[in-house]
């Protein structure tokens, strides 16, 4: 049995039941945060999507890197896919965000600097898909757009040190300004933990998805072309 | 009371953004390749013609 086939029946299996027990851990194992209240509970997809995003524009920053060294199809495809699927999740982040902040804030938006630069993070790469989606697909717009993906993946590191380093209103997840970890109790950090991970499984499964269907539409691109 | 019911609609509408935006994206994801291989099918029937 091939790894590919592998993935297509086995993924769905982990990545469902992974999503519920990470339901379970965070309505039922977490408990309420005492100065938030229930509103706090976002925070678990908040973060969690935060790092799937980060990992898929990373996927794309790898893949693209691999793409313009071997100009191997497949690692562009994968790069493709990733950005989908990263672009997907960030925005979930710039949705779940200002739900919580609408609370606690008391504002839905505030031009801090951990959400400008996510929300720059997004455009580079919604960019990127539009460069894909309406750049056609002749072997100069997939080097321009790894080179985009490469340049895209620089926010990232921005972001993490944005919240410590540069004044914001941002609270900071694992590691305060002072030092000491956001989650005082290791329940909240095991729902945190475990979400992240379901949500690692779910990212892996899409792109696994997407770049199949990638595959088949190049397949079919090849086939229109060679008959005209 | 309202306060808490407020808070409760918008912890629901913050995971029906996620659970609802994963299903949607996996449905349109599903038809597109179900999609994409029938027209491969079909092209590949008209080549073996």
């Amino acid at each position: 049995m091939r790894a590919r086939d592998v993935f297509d029946r086995w993924l769905p299996w982990v990545a469902g039941p992974a999503m519920l027990i990470a339901l379970y851990c965070i309505f039922l194992v977490a408990p309420t945060e005492k100065d938030q209240g229930i509103i706090q509970r976002i925070f678990y997809v908040h973060v969690s999507s935060a790092w799937t995003a980060f990992i898929g524009f990373g996927t794309v920053a790898v893949t693209s890197a691999l793409y313009l060294w071997t100009g191997r199809d497949r690692y562009d495809r994968v790069a493709r896919s990733a950005a989908e699927i990263g672009v997907l999740f960030c925005t979930f982040v710039l949705l779940t965000g200002p739900i919580w902040a609408r609370h606690i804030w008391g504002t839905w938006w505030q031009w801090d600097p951990r959400l400008t630069q996510t929300l720059i993070l997004w455009t580079l790469y919604v960019s990127y898909l539009m460069l894909r989606a309406f750049g056609g697909d002749d072997d100069l717009v997939r080097r321009w757009a790894a080179v985009l993906g490469i340049f895209g993946v620089l926010g990232i590191p921005i972001i993490i040190v944005s919240v410590r380093i540069l004044p914001g209103i941002h609270p900071a997840v694992l590691m305060t300004r002072e030092g000491n970890t956001g989650l005082v109790d290791p329940r909240m950090r095991l729902a945190l933990y475990v979400t992240a991970v379901a949500f690692l499984f779910v990212f892996i499964w899409l792109v696994h998805l997407r770049t199949r269907l990638q595959r088949l539409a190049d397949t079919m691109a090849a086939m229109h072309a060679e008959h005209g | 009371m309202e306060s808490s019911m407020r808070f409760l609609n918008n912890l629901f509408a913050a995971y029906a953004v996620i659970w609802g935006g994963l299903f949607f994206y996996l449905l349109r994801l599903t038809r597109r390749t179900r999609r994409v291989e029938d027209e491969l099918e079909s092209l590949r029937a008209l080549r073996g013609r």
